[in-house]
């Protein structure tokens, strides 16, 4: 075979890469070697074990399931209508996925809660006011965080079927169920599996979400239960185990999920809708816009919850809100660059295989699966492995900031993977061989090249990982104390102790930063290109 | 001189061999059936394939295992010949130095090399806003300024109007005269090939065959060529 020769890369971008690939291992492999290692092997399972497990599949699962059949006729309905506003509902569904956990949590309280609006109104109406503590709030979460997802994903299957088949359905005379046979059955079933697996894997790794609406022996996930073990056991043993079980039903479904492509449904253009005469009548008309408009609400009115219950407090939180609203600053910001730093070498390592040696031979694939990774791990087996590492030498407190950077920075890679590779690809391909005959090397090609190049990849990826890591609330909580406690955290603490005015006000405050960053770098990257 | 010795590549299915020389300011054309491995020859020369066998030499140095950007060649392909976030003068100025840090005789030249190929006044342009045939003009005066002894055009003029490629091929003849380049030039089109190139390569079967004068092989083609050509 005749060899690519302009795909050979760079020496220090090869090292780049070789590095990134020995820090990705060592944090996610490694991490759960050192728990395994302190525990001696694994400790034995007690039964309790084996019910999380049970709910932390169950709740996955019916949360996939829901996500996934409320999905379907929002999708339909935005498939199909042209409105005012309906670009910025499909952005706004893209929002959930750099939403903080906690914000959300709090407005689901604020709407659903036993205090909160539906609960008044069952009580104003005479029934008994509903709990959603547990399984149901657990999934209730799960799905207000990935039903948008959903939409994306199926709305971006309805938009993949060619205009020119619904105008031959037309022409045919085709009535909305033959449409529906002929074209969008068949689509749905395709997709289905893809958005099913994604959305499971997400809700397997859904500690904030268990931590603050599950709990207790019969809402406790394998992540909250090893959240359990460390904190108030100290039982390394079970939390190795339980580690390993968290590993072995995330790297299952990760490998499930890697043959389908999980798109991750942001950034896209789906701003097209399909006119169709089939739907064009009365009941058609009132049965989508009455699901977009549910559908809106349920999306919505826990933000404007916390926004009108947060946005008067934001004037008068306590030092300490700001104080741990700058300590998040920076753990979001060091984790950007972190990440940034892995994924840049890696994406640019993928490339070379295009006009490379061995085109799609496992070496080329070995940025791909080295990125995903993370995605089989859990953040709280990496910030255990990492405290199991340092901590004949440091205290808890001392190490709890760098280890969230650290475990931030590695959970965001597999985004900020996918969001570069396929730029980095094209770049190679479109430009490669021009920068080569012009000799174009090193920082030179860094510079006048890749970077301009990448500028909106890069800046969408870094303002996903600085979102990701502001709004965490994981590993951080193993660790932290008064003097290492980040916003969302210290927004959970002032829950706990029943503050919730305050709790709302940073909330807010919390939300901005987030989606300020997130809008910073997304938009800096747009700007330099 | 450019010589090729032995040269053998296979591609899955497809493998070309070549064994010719070309000499110093040689204008030659390299025509052939579609697929017949053309851009594959060019390829070679400039570095992008390595050879299974053979050897590649310039001026009696083997320069086979040489990376492109290191060749005595200046290399025009189709299309992505300009780096769009660039303006044009950076976009020329990368044929001097990569990293771009030019001194004020470097920028003086990089101003007439613009001149030569009249774009005087666009230095600051981007390629998305110069026409198809000023973006060529652009890629040509990063040719005139390295000033290699050899120039490989990879159909770079295909798609402009025949006026335009006559005036473009002219320019070419005249960048190859000043630095006394050798050219060697991919085209679907006889035309181009009477135009501009005494000689042609045909490369057809598997084979390129080594330079032969461009009117007699067009006038009496061989049968794969006549094919190739309608006629």
């Amino acid at each position: 075979m005749a060899a690519g020769r302009s795909s050979l890369p760079a020496p220090a971008m090869a090292a780049g890469a070789a590095l990134a690939t020995i820090l990705v291992l060592a944090l996610t492999l490694g991490t759960l070697g050192a728990v395994f290692h302190r525990a001696g092997g694994a400790g034995g399972f007690v039964p309790s074990d084996w019910h999380a497990l049970r709910f932390t599949v169950s709740q996955a699962a019916i949360s996939a399931v829901l996500s996934l059949l409320l999905a379907v006729p929002v999708a339909r309905a935005l498939a199909r209508r042209r409105f005012a506003g309906r670009k910025l509902l499909v952005t706004l569904l893209g929002a959930p996925f750099i939403l903080p956990v906690i914000v959300a949590v709090m407005g689901i309280l604020a709407v659903f809660g036993r205090s909160g609006l539906l609960n008044d109104g069952l009580a104003w109406a005479g029934f008994q006011r509903v709990s959603i503590y547990g399984f149901s709030g657990v999934v209730l979460a799960n799905v207000f965080f990935n039903l948008p997802l959903a939409i994306r994903l199926i709305l971006q299957g309805w938009q993949d079927i060619p205009a020119e088949r619904f105008r031959v359905a037309e022409s045919l005379g085709f009535r909305s169920g033959d449409i529906a046979r002929h074209l969008e059955r068949p689509m749905l079933w395709s997709r289905a599996p893809g958005v099913l697996v994604t959305i499971f894997l997400i809700c397997l790794t859904s500690f904030a979400v268990a931590l603050t609406l599950g709990g207790g022996p019969k809402a406790t996930t394998v992540e909250l239960a090893i959240y359990q073990a460390f904190r108030h056991e100290f039982d390394l043993g079970r939390a190795a185990s339980l580690a390993s079980l968290q590993f072995g039903i995330c790297a299952l479904a990760t490998l499930a999920a890697a043959r389908f492509t999980w798109a991750s449904g942001i950034g896209t253009g789906l701003d097209r809708p399909v006119i169709r005469q089939d739907a064009a009548g009365l009941g058609a008309r009132t049965r989508d816009a009455a699901l977009l408009v549910l559908a809106s609400l349920f999306l919505l009115a826990p933000l404007a919850a916390i926004l009108i219950a947060g946005l008067p407090r934001l004037s008068s939180l306590p030092a300490t809100v700001w104080q741990s609203a700058l300590r998040s600053l920076a753990v979001a910001l060091t984790a950007t660059a972190a990440t940034t730093a892995l994924a840049l070498p890696l994406a640019l390592a993928s490339a070379w295989r295009v006009l490379g040696r061995i085109p799609g031979r496992i070496p080329g694939r070995i940025p791909d699966i080295v990125a995903a990774l993370p995605l089989a791990s859990s953040s709280l087996i990496i910030g255990t492995g990492l405290f199991l590492m340092f901590q004949p030498f440091v205290r808890p407190g001392d190490i709890a900031l760098p280890v969230t950077v650290a475990v931030n920075a590695t959970m965001a890679l597999p985004f900020a993977y996918r969001a570069l590779a396929p730029a980095a690809r094209a770049l190679e391909a479109d430009y490669g061989r021009l920068a080569a005959s012009l000799d174009l090397r090193g920082t030179a090609r860094l510079r006048h090249l890749t970077l301009p190049r990448l500028a909106r990849p890069l800046g969408f990826a870094a303002g996903l990982t600085a979102a990701l890591s502001m709004g965490d609330l994981g590993v951080v909580i193993l660790f932290a104390d008064d003097g290492s406690t980040t916003l969302p955290l210290q927004i959970y603490r002032l829950m706990g102790a029943y503050r919730m005015e305050d709790a709302a006000g940073a909330a807010v405050l919390l939300l901005g930063l987030s989606l300020g960053l997130f809008w910073l770098f997304d938009r800096g990257g747009r700007g330099d290109a | 001189m450019l010589e090729l010795d032995a040269i053998r590549i296979r591609q899955d299915q497809f493998t070309l061999t070549a064994g010719f020389t070309v000499a110093p300011g040689q204008r030659v054309a390299v025509i052939g059936p579609s697929g017949a491995g053309k851009s594959t020859l060019l390829s070679l020369i400039a570095g992008f394939l390595a050879p299974d066998g053979g050897r590649i030499r310039w001026n009696g140095t083997d320069i086979t295992d040489l990376a492109p950007g290191k060749r005595p060649l200046s290399i025009v392909f189709q299309d992505q010949n300009l780096f769009p976030h660039l303006s044009v003068a950076a976009n020329v100025g990368l044929g001097l130095r990569p990293d771009l840090r030019l001194s004020r005789a470097e920028q003086a030249s990089v101003q007439s090399a613009l001149e030569r190929v009249g774009l005087s006044g666009l230095e600051m342009r981007r390629p998305a806003a110069l026409s198809g045939g000023q973006q060529s003009r652009v890629a040509l005066a990063r040719v005139l300024l390295r000033a290699r002894p050899l120039i490989l055009l990879d159909e770079p003029f295909a798609a402009l109007g025949p006026a335009l490629k006559a005036e473009m091929l002219d320019l070419v003849a005249g960048i190859a005269g000043e630095n006394r380049a050798a050219v060697l030039m991919v085209s679907h089109d006889p035309a181009d090939a009477r135009r501009f190139a005494p000689d042609t390569v045909l490369v057809a079967e598997g084979t390129a065959h080594a330079p032969q004068p461009t009117a007699a092989l067009l006038d009496a083609p061989p049968p794969a060529l006549a094919a190739y050509l309608g006629q």
